[in-house]
C-alpha cells in the first residue's frame, strides 16, 4: 500500500529528496504545448536514447516538465542544478549539449538567449529579462516538475498544505484564512474566494459539490491549460482543501475539449493522488472523504459560464440560466455547489501553507497575489508571465515582453477576451488590477493580454470579437441573439467601406441594449470590445465610414496592393508566388498587379525581399488613384 | 455501438461522454447511433439530437481522411489567421467546415488551441504548425499528401 498519512508523507518526502542528489545533473526539457509544436517530443526522445546509449544514466537525469512560459524561444532545455538556459534547441544540438554541458559543465554560447537590447548572451534562466521581473509563485514550479510523476510534486513540498489543513485547521479557520488573504477569483469576475466558500459552507445539505472551471474560453489565453498540464497536483491539492473547508464530497474538473494533453495529465494525476491516499476515503488517514472526476467539454464557449457549465456536466445542452439562484443555492443536481477557476484553485495551497499574511503582502489594496497573463500578439517575447497585481502595462509589455515586434508602434492591448476591451497607449502606465481594468471599460478576465500594433485595425478587432460572441451565443435570449447579430452586420459593413454616418449611434444603442437586457454574462459583456474601441479609437471608425480608409491597411476591401515601379527589380518572386496569377512582367522588368484579379492575400508582400520591398499597400484616396490609373491603362489596351 | 454503450451507465448524465466515445470511434454520429443512444438512455431522439448539435465537438457527417484545423483565436487573428484560412479554403476549394468531394480533406476552424504564443496555428491530423503564413499553406497541404504516400509505400 502506498497510502500515506501526514507522518508517512514527510518520511516519503525526506526519502525522495535524499535519493535525489542535489548536485546531480538534470536535463529538463519543456513539454508545454508551445514546445510541443516545435517538436520537443522528438528532442526528449533523442536525449533519453543518447543518455542510455552512452550509459550516463547514473550521472544525468532527464525530465520532461511543464511549460516554462517563454514559448517564443522554444524548444527550451534547462540544465540543472546550474540553471543553464538553452533556447531554440534543435536535434543537431543534442550531442553537444550532453558532452559539453551536461558532462563537461561547459556552456555553449550559441544556444544561450541573447538580450536584444544589450546584445549580451545570458546564461541562467532567472537572469533572462523575460523572467527577471516576474514573480512566479504559482507558475514557477512548472519548470521543475514532470507532471506525470507525483514524486516530483511531493519533493517540492507538494500536499503539505493538505496535511496542515486536515490535521491542524478547522474548516472555518481555512475559510477565514482565504478571506484574509484577499484572494479573488481568477476566472473573470474577481469575486472574493473565501466569501464564496463561506456562503456554500453555510448551506444546509449533506451533499455538496465543488467544480474546477478549466473551460478557458478566452481565445488567446492559455494559462489554465499550462497549469493543468504542467502542474496538475497543485490544482488537485487546492480542490481537496476547498472541499474540506466547504464540506463537499465530490469534485469535477471541467476541461476544454481542445486540451487533450491537459485531460491526460490531470486524469493520471488524479489516479496517482488516489494511490497515495490524497483522494478517496479517509484522506491521509483523516475522516474526510473526497474524490474528483474529469469532465471533457464539448466545444461551446458559453459552457465556461457557471450555470451553463453545470448543465453540461448534467449531460444537457449548456444553456445558461438566470442567477439567482446562485450555484451555492442550487448547483449541480440542485445541490450547493462551489465553482472556481483553475488558477484560483492553484493559489489555495500556497495561502494555507504560507499564511494569509504572507500572501496579502503581494499585490494592490484590492487585488492580492499574482496574476498569470498570456502575453501574445505583436510582441517580441510571447509567452505566459506571472506578475504581482499592480504592475503597469508598460512594465509587462516592454520590460518583460521586450516591446513590439519588428520595431513597430504599439497601438492597443486587449484584455479580458470577448468580454473585455482594447486599451490605448495612454493607459500603459496604469497599474493592472481588477478595479483599474474595470474602470477603463475592460476586465481582467482570465488573463489574456493580446498586444496589437499599428497594422491592426481596431474596427476589425471589434468585428472579430462580436462575430465570436455572436457565433457562440446560445440563442436562448433575444437581446444577445439578435443584438449581437445586428452589431456584427454593422461592423462588417464599416470594414467593407459601406458604413454610414448613423452607424456609430446605432452601434452604441445596440450595445446598451445587449449589455442591459441579456440573460447571462456572455451577452452582458459582449458589447465591451465595441464600446472600448468606440471610446478610445473613434477616429478609426470615422475614417472607415467617411473616407473609406483603413490606416492600419488591414481591411481587405479598403486597400490595394501595388508594386512600386522604381523599386521593383523584376526578380519574378512575387509573380511565382501569386496564387491567382495576377502579376505580370518578365525577368528584370517591372512587375504589375492586375487589380481585377488580385485577391489581396498578401503573398507577394510576404515574399518580396526586404532589401527590395517594392510592394506597398494603399488605402483611401491613394487607393482610388491607383485603381484609376490601372483602369485607364486597361482601357487603352 | 453496443460495446461503446456498455461502458457507460444508462443515466442521462452520461450522454456527453457517450457522444464523445461514438464520435471518436466512428468519426461522426450517425442516425442509427442517435437512435440507439436514445433507447439506451431511455430518452427521446430529439433530446440526443439537441445536445449533439449544441456542441461543436460532434458532427452529423463523416469527416475527410485528413483534418486541417486553423486556429481563429484572437492571438492568431491579430497575426493574420484570416488570410491563412482563406488560402487553405482557396487551395482546397472548400469552405471552412466542409470536406472535399474526394473525402480527402476536411477544413475546420477552432477558437484557440492554447498555443497562442506561436500563432497563427494550423493543425494537420493532430500535428501543430506554428507561425504559419499564407506562403506555407501549399507546403502544409502537400506534406499531408506526401506523408500518406510514404505510409502506403511502407
Ligand atoms: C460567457 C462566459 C464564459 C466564461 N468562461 C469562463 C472560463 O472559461 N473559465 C472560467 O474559469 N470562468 C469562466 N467564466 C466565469 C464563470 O462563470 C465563473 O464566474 C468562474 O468560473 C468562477 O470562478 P472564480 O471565482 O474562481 O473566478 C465565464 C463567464 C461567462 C459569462
Ligand atoms: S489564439 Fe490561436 S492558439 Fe490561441
Amino acid at each position: 500500500m502506498k497510502k500515506v498519512d501526514p507522518e508517512k508523507l514527510e518520511k516519503l518526502r525526506a526519502q525522495i529528496t535524499a535519493s535525489r542528489e542535489k548536485e546531480k545533473t538534470c536535463i529538463t526539457i519543456c513539454g508545454g504545448t508551445g514546445c510541443h509544436a516545435y517538436g520537443c517530443e522528438e528532442i526528449a526522445e533523442i536525449f533519453k536514447n543518447e543518455i542510455k546509449k552512452q550509459k550516463l544514466g547514473d550521472k544525468i537525469d532527464i525530465r520532461v516538465t511543464g511549460c516554462h512560459g517563454f514559448c517564443e524561444r522554444g524548444p527550451i532545455v534547462v540544465i540543472q542544478p546550474e540553471g543553464i538556459f538553452y533556447q531554440r534547441v534543435r536535434k543537431e544540438d543534442i550531442q553537444e549539449i550532453i558532452s559539453k554541458t551536461a558532462v563537461g559543465k561547459e556552456v555553449i554560447p550559441r544556444l544561450l538567449y541573447k538580450d536584444p537590447q544589450k546584445g549580451v548572451r545570458i546564461e541562467k534562466e532567472r537572469e533572462v529579462p523575460f523572467y527577471k521581473k516576474q514573480k512566479r509563485i504559482i507558475f514557477g514550479r512548472n519548470g521543475f516538475i514532470d507532471p506525470t510523476d507525483i514524486k516530483d510534486y511531493i519533493a517540492l513540498d507538494g500536499y503539505k498544505a493538505v496535511s496542515k489543513a486536515l490535521f491542524e485547521m478547522r474548516p472555518e479557520e481555512i475559510i477565514s484564512e482565504v478571506k484574509k488573504s484577499g484572494l479573488r477569483g481568477r476566472g473573470g469576475g474577481g469575486f472574493p474566494t473565501g466569501k464564496k466558500w463561506e456562503i456554500c459552507r453555510e448551506k444546509d445539505s449533506s451533499v455538496k459539490y465543488i467544480v474546477c472551471n478549466a473551460d478557458e474560453g478566452d481565445p488567446g489565453a492559455y494559462m489554465d491549460r499550462s497549469l493543468l498540464e504542467g502542474n496538475p497536483h497543485s490544482i488537485i491539492e487546492g480542490m481537496i482543501i476547498g472541499a474540506y473547508a466547504i464540506g463537499a464530497g465530490k469534485g469535477y474538473i471541467y476541461v476544454r475539449l481542445e486540451y487533450p494533453l491537459a485531460v491526460k495529465n490531470v486524469t493520471l494525476a488524479i489516479e496517482k493522488a488516489r494511490e497515495y491516499g490524497f483522494l478517496g476515503e479517509s484522506i491521509l488517514g483523516s475522516d474526510f472523504d473526497f474524490d474528483i472526476s474529469v469532465f471533457k467539454g464539448a466545444g461551446a464557449f458559453v459552457s465556461g459560464e457557471e450555470t451553463s457549465l453545470m448543465a453540461s456536466i448534467e449531460g444537457r445542452r449548456a444553456f445558461p440560466r438566470q442567477r439567482p439562484p446562485y450555484p451555492a443555492d442550487k448547483g449541480l443536481w440542485g445541490k450547493p455547489t462551489n465553482i472556481n477557476n483553475v488558477e484560483t484553485w492553484a493559489n489555495v495551497p500556497l495561502i494555507v501553507e504560507k499564511g494569509a499574511q504572507w500572501y496579502s503582502r503581494i499585490g494592490t489594496e484590492t487585488s492580492k497575489g499574482t496574476k498569470i497573463f498570456s502575453l501574445v500578439g505583436k510582441i517580441n517575447n510571447t509567452g505566459l508571465v506571472e506578475v504581482p497585481m499592480g504592475m503597469t502595462l508598460r512594465e509587462i509589455i516592454y520590460d518583460i515582453g521586450g516591446g513590439i515586434k519588428n520595431g513597430k508602434k504599439f497601438k492597443a492591448v486587449q484584455t479580458g477576451g470577448p468580454s473585455g476591451g482594447c486599451l490605448p497607449a495612454d493607459m500603459l502606465d496604469q497599474p493592472i488590477d481588477f478595479d483599474t481594468l474595470t474602470r477603463a471599460g475592460s476586465i481582467m478576465g482570465s488573463g489574456g493580454m493580446i498586444v496589437m500594433d499599428e497594422d491592426n485595425c481596431m474596427v476589425d478587432v471589434a468585428r472579430y470579437f462580436l462575430k465570436f460572441t455572436q457565433e457562440e451565443s446560445c440563442g436562448k435570449c433575444v437581446p444577445c441573439r439578435i443584438g449581437t447579430k445586428e452589431m456584427v452586420e454593422i461592423l462588417t459593413r464599416i470594414t467593407e467601406g459601406k458604413g454610414e454616418i448613423g452607424d456609430i449611434k446605432k452601434l452604441k444603442d445596440l450595445a446598451e441594449t445587449v449589455k442591459n437586457a441579456s440573460l447571462c454574462g456572455l451577452g452582458q459583456t459582449a458589447p465591451n470590445p465595441v464600446l472600448t474601441t468606440l471610446r478610445y479609437f473613434m477616429d478609426e471608425y470615422i475614417e472607415h465610414i467617411e473616407e473609406k480608409k483603413c490606416s492600419a491597411l488591414s481591411c481587405k476591401e479598403l486597400i490595394v496592393y501595388f508594386i512600386e515601379p522604381e523599386k521593383c527589380v523584376g526578380c519574378l518572386l512575387c509573380k511565382k508566388n501569386c496564387p491567382v496569377n495576377a502579376i505580370s512582367g518578365e525577368r528584370k522588368q517591372v512587375h504589375v498587379i492586375d487589380q481585377d484579379i488580385c485577391i489581396k492575400c498578401g503573398a507577394c508582400l510576404d515574399v518580396c525581399p526586404p532589401k527590395v520591398s517594392a510592394i506597398s499597400k494603399y488605402t483611401g484616396k491613394d487607393k482610388e488613384k491607383i485603381l484609376e490609373q490601372h483602369n485607364r491603362k486597361k482601357t487603352k489596351k | 455501438m453496443v460495446n461503446i454503450l456498455k461502458k457507460f451507465k444508462p443515466e442521462k448524465k452520461e450522454l456527453i461522454h457517450i457522444l464523445h466515445s461514438v464520435q471518436e470511434a466512428q468519426g461522426y454520429i450517425s442516425p442509427e447511433a442517435i437512435s440507439e443512444i436514445s433507447k439506451y438512455l431511455n430518452t427521446s431522439e430529439g433530446e440526443v439530437y439537441g445536445v449533439l448539435t449544441f456542441y461543436n465537438a460532434f458532427t452529423l457527417e463523416p469527416k475527410g481522411k485528413h483534418t486541417i484545423t486553423v486556429c481563429m483565436g484572437t492571438a492568431c487573428h491579430v497575426r493574420g489567421a484570416a488570410s491563412v484560412l482563406d488560402e487553405f479554403s482557396r487551395r482546397l476549394n472548400i469552405l471552412p467546415g466542409r470536406t472535399t468531394e474526394d473525402k480527402y480533406f476536411t477544413l475546420e476552424t477552432v477558437n484557440c488551441v492554447g498555443a497562442c504564443a506561436l500563432g497563427p496555428i494550423a493543425i494537420t491530423d493532430g500535428h501543430y504548425h506554428g507561425h504559419v503564413s499564407t506562403r506555407d499553406v501549399k507546403k502544409i497541404i502537400d506534406d499531408v499528401s506526401k506523408e500518406e504516400g510514404k505510409k502506403k509505400k511502407e
